[in-house]
């Protein structure tokens, strides 16, 4: 596997004046794969994308893509990797398809950006000037500018931020489709949500440093994050029948919410079996899954939004 | 190569769909030939030296362009290209920052020049514009006069910060010298010692040169202008490299 990374990151350092960015990061990126840099604001997920993508010069360490230096020899490799910035724009009254025109023309092969247009969705804007798309529109041009010359890695950079959850998972969807075509494709986000359901494995940062490494499943699991049960109760609930199921390793209760964590799947149906055998009422039951979330609080003692820098 | 022709295509497209860059290039110099003229007409004159009031200003009036496109356009739209963060996204495709550089300029020569000739035609039709001179020799001087002035504005892009910057450094340059430098104002109408001042305003010696090659003077009488504005092109242009960024 590690022979065929496309990506390699090794001891990767990036300061700004006083300000250590990426503190000697390394990671490899495989072909094909969804790889995720997740973190909260601050954390050096940009500064690393953009190592990678050769618009700002490490420090330190040593950046590869496609066995190419993104310094060196970024002429060999722009044209094989397409990059969406988490700050740029166009020009204000460039039309959506004057853009993609444009950008196609500046790639030695030509490429046909129609079927494009129609896929993201912009089809019926392909008139409109830059500055007249909303957010999510912005985001899927930047998209298709992105893929305009059918580039081998995509590099997306808080792609979903400013988007309401139905353009969200629109664009959730889009980049499923763009790995189906067989794409490398690495990401940042501050969205635990969107790493776990979209990156097959991700690297957790925390102040310029890889706090945890892996598949999001394997993270959680690894990290032994407990599931939770919550439900409120209309009588007073008897603790000891609860706590005492071999899947439960601890139960608390506030006032009428009672919280029960543990860990295995059989959890709830131990719980409601118990509890309906018992003949108490209850009402409210959902399941909370641990997530990223849980995990980066785990790691570094602070939640995602603790850890955001000013 | 493809890409270049397509980016100045698209640059020309967008400098048409802002109404006011094509309202002071195009049609700002045919108002003031129709005011001016109007007013004075294009009778000879002892004055002018048997010419009209016309004949002697079309060459001031076409430095006006140019440094309006210079100073208030390509300062002020080089700078926000850089602040927006369209160069950063440029960045990323193979095209080189040179090209983005020559897109501009191309564009922008273009439409000064044209702005230049609706200027000589209206004047002609209306006004019988007298011309002795050769036609190289007036394009050869708008070329060397407008390229030495968008230099000049690239500097302003390249030194400003932000692009509100220099949108009001442009203005701080621009309004003295189309007051001082006889693009508006003939330095005929001005006291001896401030006719000398004027000439450390980069805009003089355009209207200068300009204006010799319009009455047919020969480039020899004119080798000040020249020497000036071609050491500011290439002073122009190192400076612009230098101080070019991409974000
Ligand atoms: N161009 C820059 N100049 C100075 N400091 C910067 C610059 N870019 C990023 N930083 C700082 O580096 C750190 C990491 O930033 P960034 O890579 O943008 O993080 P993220 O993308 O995870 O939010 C932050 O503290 C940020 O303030
Ligand atoms: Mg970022």
């Amino acid at each position: 596997m590690q022979n065929d990374a496309v990506v390699t990151v090794a001891d990767l350092r990036k300061v700004y004046g006083p300000v250590t960015a990426v503190d000697e990061i390394s990671f490899g990126v495989q072909r094909g794969e969804i790889f995720g840099l997740i973190g909260p604001n601050g954390a050096g997920k940009t500064t690393t994308i953009e190592c990678i993508e050769g618009l700002r010069r490490p420090d330190g360490g040593r950046v590869e893509v496609l066995g190419l230096d993104p310094q060196r020899e970024g002429d060999s490799l722009r044209p094989r990797i397409g990059g969406q910035l988490q700050e740029s724009a166009l020009q204000d009254r460039l039309r959506v398809w004057e853009a993609l025109d444009l950008f196609a023309s500046l790639y030695g092969k030509s490429v046909d950006w129609e079927p494009l247009l129609d896929h993201l969705g912009l089809a019926a804007s392909r008139n409109t000037a830059f500055a007249k798309l909303s957010g999510g529109q912005k985001q899927r041009l930047f998209v298709a500018l992105a893929l305009v010359h059918d580039p081998e890695i995509v590099l997306l950079d808080e792609l979903t931020t400013g988007l309401d959850p139905q353009g969200r998972r629109g664009v959730w969807e889009l980049i499923a489709d763009i790995r189906k075509q067989g794409k490398t494709i690495v990401l940042t986000t501050h969205f635990m949500e969107e790493a776990e359901r979209l990156c097959d494995r991700v690297a957790v940062l925390d102040r310029g440093k890889i706090v945890a490494l892996g598949s999001p499943e394997a993270l959680i699991r690894e990290l032994g994050e407990e599931s939770r049960i919550v439900f409120s109760i209309e009588a007073g609930l008897d603790r000891e029948s609860v706590a005492n199921l071999p899947s439960v390793t601890r139960v608390e209760i506030i006032g009428e919410r009672a919280i029960v964590h543990g860990h295995s799947e059989r959890m709830m149906v131990e719980v409601v079996n118990a509890l309906s055998g018992a003949g108490f009422r209850f009402r409210d039951f959902r399941t909370e899954q641990p997530s990223l979330e849980d995990v980066f609080l785990r790691l570094t003692g602070r939640s995602m939004q603790e850890g955001e820098e000013a | 190569m493809r890409g270049l022709w397509k980016l100045m295509w698209v640059e020309a497209k967008l400098f048409s769909r802002e109404p006011m860059l094509g309202f002071f290039t195009l049609v700002f110099p045919l108002m003031m030939l129709f005011c001016f003229g109007g007013i004075y007409g294009n009778e000879p004159n002892d004055y002018f030296g048997g010419l009209g009031m016309v004949d002697v200003s079309v060459a001031g009036w076409t430095a006006l362009v140019i440094a309006t496109s210079a100073f208030m356009s390509l300062a002020v739209s080089a700078a926000a290209y850089r602040e927006q963060g369209i160069l950063r996204r440029l960045r990323l495709t193979p095209l080189s920052p040179l090209a983005v550089l020559a897109a501009q300029v191309a564009v922008l020569f273009v439409m000064t020049g044209l702005g230049m000739l609706l200027l000589i035609i209206a004047a002609k039709l209306v006004y019988g514009l007298r011309f002795d001179g050769s036609a190289l020799s007036v394009a050869g001087a708008f070329a060397l006069g407008a390229l030495s002035m968008f230099s000049l504005g690239f500097v302003v892009a390249g030194l400003a910060p932000t692009a509100r910057v220099a949108q009001v450094v442009g203005m701080v340059l621009f309004f003295p010298m189309i007051f001082l430098s006889g693009a508006t104002i003939p330095l005929q109408a001005m006291q001896g010692a401030i006719r000398n001042y004027v000439k450390i305003l980069p805009l003089t010696h355009v209207v200068g040169l300009l204006r010799g090659a319009w009455l047919g003077e020969s480039w020899g009488q004119h080798l000040t202008e020249v020497a000036v504005l071609s050491g500011l092109l290439v002073v122009g242009v190192l400076i612009s490299l230098k101080t070019f960024r991409w974000e």
